[in-house]
This record gives structure tokens, C-alpha cells and sequence, in this order.
């Protein structure tokens, strides 16, 4: 098995210099996607049902050892997930790139290559190598765009990326220890200890979390994302954010986590709570469509690092079940979020396509014009805004069971702590609610908001299957945790070091014998049984049809003739629709500001109000690198202006400091 | 034989949710007008104009899409999901092992997303206005909820209300400073959720000031009916719910037989007569308050809930 998902690799590999064939090379590429992808997915699959296949060492590699891959419960879990996004990525590349130019098609199969190498890695060098390729190839789609926006977020996409790859080299260096044992195998068995563990944990926060988008690393992310193509941003965002969750769980989790203290989980807890509220803010007030898919995504990263988080604080406190279920909880919404997320990318991009636009100011109405898209989206926000019985809801209502059971753990400021999160995760995925509202509402209820939105088209057949396919998957996993982590238990094991949650089955997952359980195949069968009915009474009984008139709205007087979808104003805007939260909770978190602009008595211009909010994060972070910068330029000018007697003494100095420095190695090296 | 008692009074149990639920309504209204010195309309009225709604033919807007027509139905589909959750006159019903506290809240939140969307539905400026409220609120709300559930969380080692309810009821838990905490902050969030004053104004005719109502003003005929329906099942069921986990005596196992359940009935009738005065009591005593007031008053109990946390967990710490 793992030696056909090695030929899959080549072969994407192969396929990255076909893109540059003129004319077909754009479907052999997608095609060529679309085939590895849906391998993946299906050896993925036979992978977590078949059990570990163990490691293929490959021809090639650095001097030291050869490339290593493996098939575990982790990498196939995480695997599956990269197949089903990919294979629909594909579908709807398939028909909107088909005369894509090679600069677009040479990085898209090494992209996919990279984060299925990073996933199949068994030591740290080959995941290094996957995590950069994904890394480069990512920035290559970016920078093919054109505009000097997308110029400049590929720019901060690569700058964050050097970064992570900054902070990842020493991690798994850490790892390695002083044996030099860069297999995971030799990395498990001697974890690290003391300090180590702890800079182990900050460095793989700091490189995997600014590849996912923790707080407050995630400043690259709502403006990189959005500026691909729909396919790579739905890739980015579904699959390449949880291949860097993936690389959270690996290092951290299942080869640095063993016996580690009580406080060792504490920082990815935070961290999650924290991007989950501040992503889940953004998203009720970003006014681009695609923007705000890239806000919830930030919200939903933190809900799986606080799974992880939670997991590892779980297992500190030797609470092995407890910490089986937040694993799982943060493996099921990892899975459940890419699903959705891809759908709904896939879908704003079919809206972009179609109508013209992804500014929600410039959208409305469109269920009439695009019936297909709107149901799959309606499914895809449903489940992102956490609604029984869809993915989302599976993967919170796990993750809330398992906060509201951490108060066993003891310690009074980690309980105080995780009721804290507990009150934070609700508050985000309510938040996620309203955004996931706002953002359907606005696209496809109410009147147009402008005249390009009714010349809308309704997706074409193959990416229809794409989202069709992708909202049935939605669904099944809403349906099936139970079975899916029965499934998972290798991969929940790997995390929690606990084998698998206590109560997982086709009809029931729960977090123990005794405690409440999820049904939500029997909630299924509950809510439909109960909808035939109404249908049923409430056509016996009101069998009239329904007539047809013109808005009520309250008793207004109908728009003139020449407003054809009604006057504009009295429909909601992107900024009014999210102005109740924004006057709630914008102040402190997003630096909101709302101001009525008054004319001086007896002036004749009018008053206006001025609002907008900014994420303070970003600019934090760039102000200190850009003084540092200007700083060093300023040194740098001034050793221009040097004589030439202190131009020798500096080379001269440099040379004396070097010969001690080579002298002192030396002497540690003799003795 | 366990089952047929369990089916039995689930079904009952359901019955009687949509029965009673527009009748408490009316109750609520006639205690309202009594209070105020008026005559009052006779508690059935409710069910009456449900019967007249229904007779009526429905008018849609000429721009309204299928999501007016399934959103009524997905909603109180939900809601009556939710209701059948929540334990009335009896324990261990068919449903018990699914009655999640969590689960019940996702229910809600279902139908609220439903009725947001049936609000936007034909792009008017008051049901925008009323579904961007009702989701502002409900993410105050839903902390507040979920950290009272952290505190029988602790107390009955479950989040199951059928569980929590004959845990209760049993007195294995006694009195303590968290329970009431807890009921200060689900009353809250009860107020919230059911759109009652001093969040909401459930009798306003203006529509500036509402929330609930606003999102409704396009409804008509059975549609109507359907969201009229569904505010009263979410109203009964929320008094259902409080008096499951703060009056739990009385509930009859399902088990014990047509007379114990008619015990359980009578208890249950006399929890939500309690309810009700109490409702009509505090909304005549009381003001609504600013829109931008009610993250504050939610936050209260976002705080108060908070606070019964942290006594229970000093209180099992020193245990």
C-alpha cells in the first residue's frame, strides 16, 4: 500500500512539467489531480481499515539516510481528508481552469505532492521537505496572480513561510536529540524533556501555527487565501491548513507528548480559544465572501488546537479517556471542516464566476439564478455554523463534552481556565453562526443588489457533481462520527495516547458508558419523522395554495418604476447586517470604530457615518520588523561614510574574532 | 417490558407539548391583561387564531423563494425535536438516552438559523434588522447556556437532562449556591431566547423595536401558523426545561403507570402555571431595555454561571 501511494507521488511529481505543455496540458494536469487525489483517498481508507503497513525507505534521499514514508492511523486520517478535498478541487479545476496558463498548472500537482509527502513522512527530514515543497509550491499559485494586492500577499505568504520553516528546522533537530535518530520511530522513543519540551512546543506553535493560522500568526491568512484561484484557496484552507494541524499533532502531540506536565497542553488550548473567537469575529464582518471563508477557517483551526490542547492537558492528568475524546473531537472537526470549507470556496467561486462578484455588496438573490449552488452552500454554511445533525455540529458537540469534563483534571487555575475556554468556544461557534448566516443570506436571499447578479448561471455539470458530492459527505459525517472514529481509533490513539473514545459506534459517540451520548442517526430519523408529519397534518388542514403579491415591508410604499429590485437602501449592506455585533464586540477585539460625522450648524452637507473595524494583530507584528529594518539600513549607510583606517580595522577585527572563535571550537572539540 | 411504557409516554409527552404550548401562551397574555387592569382575551385565543391562520390562504411575495415556504416547517420540526427532548410530566421516555442538553440547544439554534433565513428571505430592511439581532443575541446567549450546563455538568457527571432531572429529583444534590447561580443565568437566557421583555417585546406594534417579530412581518396564512406555533413550543419548552432542572419533584418514572403519570401531570401543569405567573409578574414590572443593553444583561449571566463554576470547583477542592 505504501508503495503504491509512493508511485502516486511520482506520478504528481511527473505531472508538474506536463503542465507546461500548450493547450491540453491544463486537463492532463487536473485529470492526473483528480486520479492521485481520489487514490488517496481510497488507500487512505483501506489504510485505516487494514491497520499500519509499515515504512518504505526510498531510493533517494539526503546522505545521511534515505526518504522514509509510512502509512499510520494519523497519516491516513489526515490522508483521507487531503483525497476528498483534492479529488473536488479537481473537479471544479477540471471546468474553470481548462486554459489556465502553465504558471498556474506546472505548482498545482507539486502543491498537492507536497502535502501528501509532508502527511506520509515517517522521519523528519522527508516531512521538512513535503512541508516546504507544499510551502513553495503554495507561494508559486500566489504569485502567479496578477495585481500588486496579490503581489503583496504573496509576498507576506512567503515571508510567513520562511518563518515557519524557521522555527520547524530546530523543532524536529529538538526532536532528534542528541542521536541524531531523525525517524519518528527513534524520535518516539526518547522524547524530549524539561526546557526541551517546552521550546519543542513554542517552535512547532510558531512554524505549524503560522502555516494554520493561530492566533497571532494568522495575520497572512484572509489575505492570501482569498487571492488564489477558488480551487487552491479552497485547497489552502481545507486541506493545507490541516496538514499544518497535522504537523502540530505529529511533533507535538505523538512523538514530544508522553510524559509531559500538566501546563505542557496549556499554550495550544489558548491559542485555539483565541483563534476561535478572534476568526469568528472577523468572519460577521468581513464584507468579501472568500475573506471571510479564510476568517472562519482561522475559527475553526482554533477549535481543533483546542481539541489538541485539551487532549494533551487530558493526558497530562492521566485522564486517558477524557483525553481520547477531545483527540477525536479535534480529528472529526479537522475532517468535518475541510469538507465544508471546501464546499463553501467552491461555491463562492461558482458565484464569482457566475455573478460576477465575491463582494457580498454586489450579490443577493441569487437562489432563484443558481438553485444548485445554493443548496449545496446552504449545506456547507448549516454545517459550518454548527447545526445538528451536519459535520459541524458533531465535531463541537464532541469538543464541548470534552471541555465540560475537563474539571476533573483538578488544579483550580486550569479549571477556572477551561471554563473560561469553555464560554469562549460557545461564544465563537455562535459568532460562526451569524457569519455563516450573513454570509449565505446576503449572497443568495433578498433582491439583487446589482443588475450583473441576474445574469447569473447555475454551476456547470462537473463542479455541481463536485459540490454535490462534497455536501453528501458533509452529511455523512454529521451522520457517522461514531462509526468514523471507531474507524479513527488508531490516529485518536496516536494524539491522546488512549486508544480510541469510549463510545463510538454507528449510532452513538460519547464520552463514556455513563455520560450523555450523541445519537444523531437516531436524531435523524426523529426530525424527518417528525417533518412528515407536520407536511402531512398541515397539508390536511391548510390545503389552500399560496398567492402571490407584492412586498409587504411593513406597510412601505412600493419603489418607482425606475428601482426594478426595489430602492437598495432598504435592503441590508454587508456592513449594516454585521453593525449589531460589530457595536457589541468589535470595540476591544477588532479596534471597531463607528462615528456620526455632523456638518457644521447651517452647513448644507450631509451627515455622515463613518464605521470600519481592522484586525490589530498584523500591524503589531510588522511595525517592530519594519523599524528593525529601517534601523539596520540606517547602520548599514553609515559604514559608507568610513575612512579607510577603520575599513581595515573592522576587516581586521572580523578576522581576530573568527581565528578565537575556531580556536575555542577547536579546544572544546581536542578535550 | 420497559418499551411500551417509554413509547407510550413519549408520545403523550409530545401531544401534549403541542397542545398546552399555544394554551400557555394565552395563559401567559390573560395574567399579563389581568395585571394591567384589562379584561384579557380567554387563554384559547391562541388556538383560535392558529385555526383562523390556517384557514387562510397564504400570501407569499412575489420574490420569495422556496426558503419561505421550507423554513416554518424545518423550524418547528426542530423545536418540536427539542420539545420531545425535554422531560414533562414523566422520566425515561423513548427519547431519554438523546435528551443532551448541548443537543437541545443545537436544536434551537437550528430553528433560529431557519427563521434568520426566512427573514431575509425577500430582502426587507426589518427582517434583515431582526435576524442580524437575533444572531447578535444568541451569541451572548449560548456561552451563558453552555457554562449553566457546566455546572450540572459537575454536579450529575452528565450533560443528559433526562439524567441530570431523576438525579435531582432523588436529592443526591441538595441546595446549593451554583443552583441558583445557574437559575439566575438560564432565566436570563430564557428571556433572550423566547424574544420576552426586557430583551424583546413580545406585544409591540412597532416595528422599529423588534426582534422576534420583525423577522415574521412577510409571514402569512399557515406560514404564519407554523412560526406562531413554533415561538410557543420554544416558550413551554424552555419552562419545561427550567422546571426539570430547578422544581424536579414530582416527575413520575415512565415505568410507574397511567397513575403516577397522571401525578406527574398535575405536577408539571402546576410548574408551568408557576412559571407563568412568574413570567407575567416580572414582564409587567418591568421595562424593555436598549438593544445595545442586552449584551450586558447576558453577560451578567454569562458571569453569574461563570461564578457557580468556580464555587463548585473550590467547593470539590476542598472536598
Amino acid at each position: 500500500m505504501t508503495v503504491a501511494l509512493a508511485f502516486l507521488l511520482l506520478g504528481l511529481l511527473l505531472l508538474a512539467p506536463l503542465g507546461a505543455l500548450a493547450g491540453r496540458g491544463a486537463r492532463v494536469v487536473h485529470g492526473g489531480g483528480i486520479a492521485a487525489s481520489a487514490g488517496f483517498a481510497l488507500l487512505a481508507g483501506a489504510g485505516l481499515v487494514l491497520g499500519d503497513g509499515g515504512v518504505l525507505l526510498l531510493p533517494i534521499g539526503p546522505p545521511w539516510a534515505p526518504l522514509t514514508l509510512a502509512l499510520d492511523g494519523l497519516s491516513a486520517w489526515f490522508l483521507l481528508l487531503l483525497g476528498l478535498v483534492g479529488a473536488a478541487c479537481g473537479l471544479y479545476a477540471w471546468v474553470h481552469e481548462a486554459a489556465a496558463p502553465p504558471r498556474r498548472l506546472v505548482p498545482y500537482p507539486l502543491f498537492l505532492a507536497g502535502m501528501a509527502l509532508t502527511l506520509l513522512a515517517a522521519d523528519g527530514f522527508t516531512l521538512l521537505l513535503g512541508f516546504e515543497m507544499m510551502s513553495l509550491a503554495s507561494w508559486v499559485l500566489l504569485a502567479a496572480q496578477q495585481g500588486e494586492a496579490e503581489r503583496a500577499a504573496a509576498r507576506l505568504y512567503l515571508g510567513f513561510a520562511l518563518f515557519g520553516a524557521a522555527c520547524l528546522i530546530p523543532a524536529v533537530g529538538l526532536l532528534a536529540g542528541l542521536t541524531g535518530d531523525l525517524s519518528f520511530a527513534g524520535m518516539r522513543a526518547a522524547p524530549p524533556q524539561g526546557w526541551a519540551a517546552a521550546v519543542v512546543m513554542a517552535l512547532v506553535l510558531l512554524g505549524a501555527g503560522s502555516k494554520a493560522g493561530l492566533v497571532p500568526l494568522h495575520g497572512w491568512l484572509p489575505i492570501a487565501h482569498p487571492v488564489a484561484p477558488s480551487h487552491v484557496s479552497a485547497l489552502m484552507s481545507g486541506a493545507m491548513t490541516k496538514v499544518a494541524l497535522y504537523v502540530v499533532a505529529r511533533l507535538a502531540l505523538d512523538l514530544g507528548g508522553p510524559a509531559q506536565p500538566l501546563g505542557w497542553g496549556v499554550p495550544l488550548l489558548v491559542l485555539g480559544a483565541a483563534s476561535a473567537l478572534l476568526g469568528a469575529l472577523r468572519a460577521t464582518q468581513e464584507t468579501d465572501s472568500k475573506t471571510l471563508l479564510a476568517c472562519s477557517t482561522i475559527e475553526n483551526i482554533g477549535f481543533v488546537a483546542m481539541a489538541f490542547g485539551l487532549s494533551a492537558v487530558l493526558r497530562a492528568a492521566d485522564l486517558g479517556p477524557l483525553a481520547a475524546l477531545a483527540a477525536g473531537a479535534g480529528l472529526l472537526h479537522a475532517l468535518g471542516h475541510a469538507l465544508f470549507k471546501t464546499l463553501l470556496f467552491l461555491a463562492a467561486g461558482e458565484v464569482q464566476h457566475g455573478a460576477g462578484s465575491r463582494q457580498l455588496d454586489r450579490l443577493g438573490g441569487l437562489i432563484h439564478a443558481m438553485p444548485a449552488v445554493a443548496l449545496c452552500a446552504l449545506v456547507g454554511a448549516a454545517a459550518a455554523a454548527a447545526l445538528p445533525p451536519l459535520a459541524g455540529f458533531a465535531g463541537e458537540w464532541l469538543l464541548l463534552q470534552a471541555l465540560l469534563s475537563a474539571w476533573r483534571v483538578g488544579a483550580l487555575g486550569l479549571q477556572v481556565l477551561v471554563a473560561a475556554c469553555t464560554a469562549v468556544a460557545a461564544l465563537s461557534a455562535a459568532l460562526g453562526a451569524a457569519a455563516m448566516l450573513r454570509l449565505w443570506g446576503l449572497t443568495f436571499l433578498g433582491r439583487p443588489r446589482t443588475p450583473r447578479t441576474l445574469g447569473a448561471q447555475d454551476a456547470d455539470p462537473v463542479s455541481s457533481v463536485a459540490l454535490l458530492g462534497l455536501a453528501g459527505l458533509v452529511v455523512v459525517v454529521g451522520l457517522l462520527p461514531g462509526a468514523l472514529l471507531a474507524l479513527g481509533a488508531p490516529a485518536v490513539a496516536q494524539i491522546s495516547g488512549h486508544g480510541g473514545v469510549a463510545e463510538a459506534s454507528i449510532w452513538l459517540v460519547g464520552p463514556s458508558a455513563a455520560g450523555s451520548g450523541y445519537r444523531p442517526l437516531a436524531l435523524a430519523i426523529v426530525l424527518v419523522l417528525l417533518l412528515i408529519g407536520l407536511v402531512t397534518l398541515v397539508r390536511h388542514v391548510s390545503p389552500r395554495p399560496a398567492a402571490r403579491g407584492p412586498i409587504w415591508d411593513g406597510g412601505f410604499i412600493a419603489p418607482p418604476a425606475h428601482l426594478p429590485f426595489g430602492d437598495p437602501a432598504t435592503q441590508a449592506s454587508a456592513a449594516g447586517f454585521a453593525q449589531p455585533l460589530r457595536r457589541m464586540l468589535g470595540g476591544p477585539l477588532l479596534a471597531a470604530r463607528e462615528a456620526v460625522r455632523r456638518p457644521p450648524p447651517g452647513g448644507p452637507e450631509p451627515a455622515r457615518l463613518e464605521s470600519g473595524f481592522h484586525d490589530p494583530v498584523l500591524p503589531a507584528l510588522l511595525r517592530p520588523l519594519l523599524r528593525l529594518r529601517d534601523a539596520l539600513a540606517i547602520a548599514a549607510e553609515r559604514l559608507r561614510d568610513l575612512t579607510i583606517r577603520q575599513f581595515l580595522g573592522l576587516s581586521f577585527g572580523t578576522l581576530v574574532l573568527l581565528l578565537a572563535l575556531l580556536a575555542w571550537l577547536g579546544a572544546g572539540a581536542a578535550r | 417490558m420497559t418499551l411500551l411504557p417509554a413509547i407510550l409516554t413519549q408520545l403523550l409527552h409530545l401531544a401534549l407539548m403541542l397542545a398546552l404550548a399555544p394554551v400557555l401562551v394565552g395563559v401567559v397574555r390573560w395574567l399579563k391583561a389581568r395585571l394591567m387592569g384589562r379584561q384579557g382575551a380567554n387563554p384559547l385565543q391562541p388556538w383560535r387564531d392558529l385555526r383562523k391562520l390556517l384557514r387562510k390562504q397564504p400570501l407569499l411575495a412575489e420574490n420569495a423563494s422556496v426558503v419561505s415556504l421550507a423554513t416554518p416547517y424545518a423550524a418547528l420540526g426542530a423545536t418540536a425535536a427539542a420539545a420531545a427532548l425535554v422531560p414533562g410530566f414523566a422520566h425515561g421516555m423513548l427519547l431519554a438516552p438523546m435528551a443532551d442538553l448541548i443537543l437541545i440547544a443545537g436544536l434551537l439554534a437550528l430553528a433560529r438559523f431557519a427563521l434568520a433565513l426566512a427573514a431575509m428571505d425577500v430582502g426587507t430592511a426589518f427582517g434583515d434588522l431582526g435576524a442580524a439581532r437575533e444572531m447578535s443575541f444568541a451569541a451572548f446567549a449560548e456561552p451563558a447556556f453552555v457554562l449553566a450546563v457546566l455546572a450540572f455538568a459537575i454536579l450529575a457527571g452528565t450533560t443528559n437532562l433526562d439524567a441530570i432531572g431523576t438525579l435531582l429529583q432523588d436529592g443526591m444534590v441538595g441546595l446549593r449556591v451554583t443552583l441558583g447561580l445557574a437559575l439566575l443565568a438560564l432565566l436570563a437566557v430564557a428571556l433572550a431566547e423566547n424574544g420576552r421583555l426586557p430583551v424583546d417585546n413580545p406585544a409591540t406594534h412597532l416595528e422599529l423595536t423588534m426582534v422576534h417579530e420583525a423577522m415574521l412581518l412577510e409571514a402569512s396564512g399557515r406560514q404564519l401558523a407554523l412560526w406562531e406555533m413554533q415561538g410557543a413550543l420554544r416558550l413551554i419548552l424552555w419552562l419545561s426545561l427550567l422546571a426539570a432542572l430547578f422544581f424536579p419533584f414530582g416527575t413520575a418514572p415512565a415505568e410507574a403507570g397511567p397513575l403516577a403519570w397522571l401525578l406527574g401531570l398535575l405536577a408539571w401543569v402546576i410548574k408551568l402555571g408557576a412559571l407563568a405567573v412568574a413570567l407575567a409578574v416580572f414582564e409587567s414590572l418591568i421595562a424593555k431595555m436598549r438593544v445595545f443593553r442586552v449584551p450586558e444583561f447576558l453577560g451578567a449571566a454569562l458571569l453569574l454561571a461563570l461564578l457557580g463554576a468556580v464555587f463548585l470547583f473550590l467547593s470539590t477542592g476542598l472536598a
